[in-house]
């Protein structure tokens, strides 16, 4: 009987090998695969063991952990003023994941980057616990709270920029939400109320991932890309616009102006720009031709898709492919052309800089737990989008229209302040609230700063109206809290 | 019916060294591991020595020394390595259990680590039981058919009980008030006692009277009659107390001990062929056993709104424990849940001890199995060998079942791992096993009365 007890041992020996080597198989060539599987709860665990780094605005920490030692957690998230910084932050969840700052930085903020290895590997030695880095924002609380407040009761975004770096001085959204309340475990109400809010959308990043017609704003890429062709040279020549102006190629289809018959008949660069008249930037759109609208509305940063500030940015939209009639309508802010209140805020940047357009971020600095920096962000230009010739033609003509155009609302004594105002329809036979744009810069001394405001479903006027009345105070109050006049 | 009728090779030449302080060395270690262990899991967990760890260490060793004393005493000249073995494993799965016990994240979580340290106790008691009131390991042959009986009334006997909600599909409990206990773990020591002495009868008429076709030996149709009853003693079981397991376990055994009783290979091939059989029938049928290959096809698959399963929670936490483990009481294996401490305990010593752990933990039960099989070579009479073949037999085939369902290497059935997971009825099975295999192995090693064998004497 040895010889079958012999090939019985073997057997349970193999059957033991058969185990070992799927335990090696499990918990070796799997094991990475495994711990990344979404359903793996140990990630979550493991994150919020211990505190995470902070989000910083203005030197302070908008962001804690507060110690709770729930079942599974033994930390969560919680957000200093969180409405009025969630379209900066945005939220850390037990359950939900991340978005925004806390999603692509989290790198330094659980201490898990690559660059903190040495650090975290010394730590390990020494015993200490992992630690998050922080990350501080380029953010002005003082621009942040003056959008916020003008904001109150609205429905829209407001970003501002430092047009010399790019850095972003101010993003607001609204209506928001705390993102403390779905940070923990149990926050599945608060959760399915603020995704189930159709109509308010409060966790919508208006400022970077919502698109409006930027209406009447526009123009200053059609006027930069009138001047920049050469098809205008002198803002303060008569150019040759009827009114109304019969759209090319149509069977007698008319662009009006809105304000009525305010004197666009034939007028000037500049005093067109005061009125916003859609006859003349809509002929001189369709003159210039949709390939070098497009070249200019591209060097002001639309159409692109892979902008990142480092949190992704949705990219604006100019039409490709148009004929002239929707070239002019395109060039007065409609048809298919959509915007960003950032993009729009980098317009007037860039106008503002002299047409050097800076790439705009959001992040100046990452620190490691111990308060040294790892990285810095330095301001690099994303594109010349105009020359400084023509830049200074445009400033001139944005100051006109703060002076004695439809941005009078947004004067700041001692200070040059530009701007431009839109407004743009939306809805079926644009029977919906339109969208009230002001897009302004100023400049006292070396500080400078440029801003673009949207506000959504206003109540008022249907025209450029609106946008002096509703958006362009928001716009100077945010300028005035950054110049501190 | 003597040990010299059938011819074996004698492993113990005269004189061969009787290692009880082998065995008692061993033992001061295998009491020592769980206690540092415990220790550490303390430490790890609470930042201090756990209170109970005296008591724990005390009862532990006490066990040890117990055991140890009586085999010193009724089997002097029993393998030194299979107790030392077995009190390391069950001192580790306290140490495992107790520590999962503390797991204020598993719901619901009956504190389980004491009534385990009482089955243990208990286990001990029947290892000395055993020890001492069996005299001879041949005597079991008397109740050859009577343990066949008792085996399979206590097979059936869950069938016939309510079963009760928390049972999770499988009728293997039978519950007596706040008492439940699994039948078929005693069936474990049954059946190969049964098999033994129905095997000794039956395997020169199984072995010889055969037909030869294809250059396999074909058996008698007559002589199917046993295998076919305990393949549908097997199929009935998975049927009415959807048991894989159990199911498998027997089927194994039997198929084991019928090929080391006659020699035949055939009797392996004809065996898997109707396992095959039956397991394929039985899972078109039963959705209890389908929904249990389909996890096992895809332990990953996400239920909706829920997470992954028991069998990928147990594939997180092996992943989680990498080489090494997040070390004692630092792993999240209660995210397995339900049996955490029983069927899935794997889970947790492959996390918290990485797979040097699983490893070393496979090791010694392949070990024990060995040293069985060992046994088996060296015993004299071919009750015995047959009887130690079907112990370790079976204590290899229920590692293999439970750890390779655990690890996803096969379908998940619900067994213990032997000695070290949560459950009374395992636990003092398992002690009993070891007993018997230590009986025939003191008789195996023992030199033969009056005679001076020489080593490697064959007649």
């Amino acid at each position: 009987m040895n010889k079958p007890i012999r090939r019985v041992s073997v057997f349970c020996m193999l059957l033991v090998l058969a185990l070992m080597i799927r335990a090696n198989w499990v918990q070796g060539l799997d094991a990475s695969a495994l711990n990344a599987n979404v359903h793996n709860k140990r990630t979550v665990i493991e994150a919020y063991s211990y505190p995470r780094g902070d989000i910083i605005v203005g030197g302070q920490p908008v962001t804690k952990d507060l110690l709770v030692n729930g079942n599974y957690y033994k930390y969560r998230r919680a957000y200093v003023n969180g409405p009025m910084y969630a379209p900066v932050t945005g939220y850390t969840s037990q359950v939900y994941g991340s978005n925004l700052l806390e999603n692509v930085e989290d790198g330094i903020l659980s201490g898990t980057d690559s660059r903190l290895f040495f650090r975290n590997a010394l730590d390990t030695l020494t015993g200490k616990g992992k630690q998050g880095g922080d990350v501080v924002t380029t953010i002005d609380p003082k621009v942040q709270q003056a959008g916020w407040d003008g904001l109150q009761g609205k429905k829209g975004a407001a970003v501002a920029l430092d047009p010399s770096t790019g850095a972003i001085l101010g993003l607001v959204s609204f209506p928001s939400y705390d993102p403390s309340t779905i940070a923990g475990a149990n926050d599945q109400k608060a959760w399915d109320a603020l995704v189930n809010d159709k109509t308010n959308q409060p966790m919508l990043n208006r400022a970077l991932r919502a698109t409006y017609p930027p209406g009447s704003t526009f123009k200053l890429i059609t006027a930069a890309a009138a001047l920049e062709t050469g098809k205008v040279t002198d803002i303060n020549a008569p150019t040759d616009s009827p009114d109304p102006y019969i759209l090319p190629g149509t069977n007698n289809q008319k662009l009006v102006n809105e304000a009525g018959d305010t004197g666009c008949l034939n007028a000037t660069m500049n005093d067109a720009l005061a009125m916003s008249c859609n006859t003349v930037f809509g002929k001189l759109g369709a003159e210039i031709g949709q390939q070098k609208m497009l070249d200019e509305a591209q060097k002001f940063g639309f159409n692109n898709s892979s902008m990142t500030i480092p949190v992704g940015v949705t990219a604006s939209n100019f039409d490709t492919n148009m004929g002239p009639a929707q070239t002019a309508q395109s060039s007065i802010g409609q048809f298919d052309t959509k915007a960003t209140p950032l993009q729009m805020a980098m317009v007037a940047a860039a106008i503002c800089n002299n047409g050097t357009l800076m790439k705009p971020y959001l992040v100046a600095e990452e620190r490691s737990a111990t308060n040294s920096v790892i990285s810095q962000t330095s301001p690099t230009q994303l594109s010349q989008a105009t020359s400084s010739d023509v830049a200074a033609k445009l400033q001139t003509m944005m100051v006109n229209v703060v002076k004695n155009g439809t941005g009078t609302t947004a004067q700041i004594p001692g200070v040059t302040v530009g701007g431009k105002t839109g407004t743009a329809q939306h809805g079926v036979d644009n029977a919906d609230n339109p969208y009230a744009w002001f897009v302004s810069w100023a400049k006292d001394g070396n500080k400078q700063i440029a801003v673009a405001v949207v506000v959504e479903d206003s109540d008022t006027v249907r025209n450029d109206i609106s946008g002096m009345h509703l958006a362009a105070p928001i716009a100077k109050a945010m300028m005035q809290a950054y110049l501190g006049k | 019916m003597t040990a010299l009728e059938s011819p074996a090779v004698v492993i113990a030449p005269k004189g061969a060294p009787i290692r009880r302080n082998t065995e008692l060395s061993l033992l001061v270690f295998a009491a020592l591991v769980p206690v540092l262990a415990y220790a550490e899991t303390g430490l790890s967990m609470d930042g201090r020595l756990p209170a109970g760890m005296l008591w724990y260490g005390l009862g532990l060793g006490g066990f040890a020394l117990l055991a140890h004393l009586s085999v010193r005493r009724c089997a002097p000249h029993a393998d030194p390595l299979m107790l030392p073995i077995a009190a390391l494993l069950n001192g580790l799965g306290l140490v495992f259990i107790w520590r999962l016990d503390k797991a204020r994240e598993l719901h619901p979580n009956y504190p389980a680590a004491q009534n385990q340290l009482l089955w243990s106790g208990l286990g001990i008691a029947l290892f000395v039981a055993v020890m001492a009131l069996l005299k001879d390991h041949r005597r079991l042959q008397r109740y050859t058919y009577l343990s066949g009986f008792a085996a399979l009334v206590l097979l059936a006997l869950p069938a016939f009980f309510p079963a009760r909600a928390g049972d999770f599909g499988a009728r293997i409990w039978l519950h007596l008030g706040s008492f439940s206990i699994q039948p078929g773990e005693f069936v474990k020591i049954l059946l190969p006692v049964f098999f033994s002495g129905f095997l000794m009868v039956k395997r020169d008429a199984l072995a010889l009277a055969s037909r030869r076709v294809l250059g396999l030996y074909l058996p008698r149709g007559r002589d199917l009659g046993p295998i076919v009853v305990v393949w549908a003693l097997s199929v009935l079981i998975l049927v009415f107390e959807t048991d894989l397991g159990t199911s498998v376990l027997f089927f194994g055994i039997f198929v084991v001990m019928l090929y080391v009783a006659t020699q035949r290979t055939s009797w392996v091939l004809f065996g898997a062929l109707m396992a095959g059989l039956g397991f394929w029938a039985v899972t078109r049928a039963e959705g209890h056993v389908r929904g249990r290959i389909d996890e096992w096809l895809h332990p990953l698959a996400a239920a909706r709104g829920a997470g992954v399963g028991q069998i990928g929670q147990a594939l997180f936490a092996l992943g989680a424990g990498g080489a090494f483990g997040t070390g004692l009481g630092q792993g999240h294996s209660w995210l397995i849940g339900f049996a955490a401490k029983s069927d899935f305990i794997l889970g947790t010593i492959g996390e918290e001890t990485g797979v040097a752990g699983v490893i070393a933990v496979l090791l010694l039960y392949g070990l024990l199995a060995e040293r069985g099989l060992r046994t088996a070579l060296a015993a004299r009479d071919p009750f015995g060998k047959l009887l130690a073949v079907g112990l370790a037999a079976a204590f290899a085939l229920q590692v293999f079942i439970v750890a390779g369902g655990v690890t996803g290497t096969i379908p998940l059935t619900g067994m213990t791992l032997p000695f070290v997971a949560q459950g009374g009825s395992s636990v003092i099975t398992n002690w009993a096993l070891v007993a018997v295999l230590l009986k025939i192995s003191d008789l195996a090693r023992r030199p033969a009365p009056g005679e001076s064998l020489q080593p490697g004497t064959t007649p």
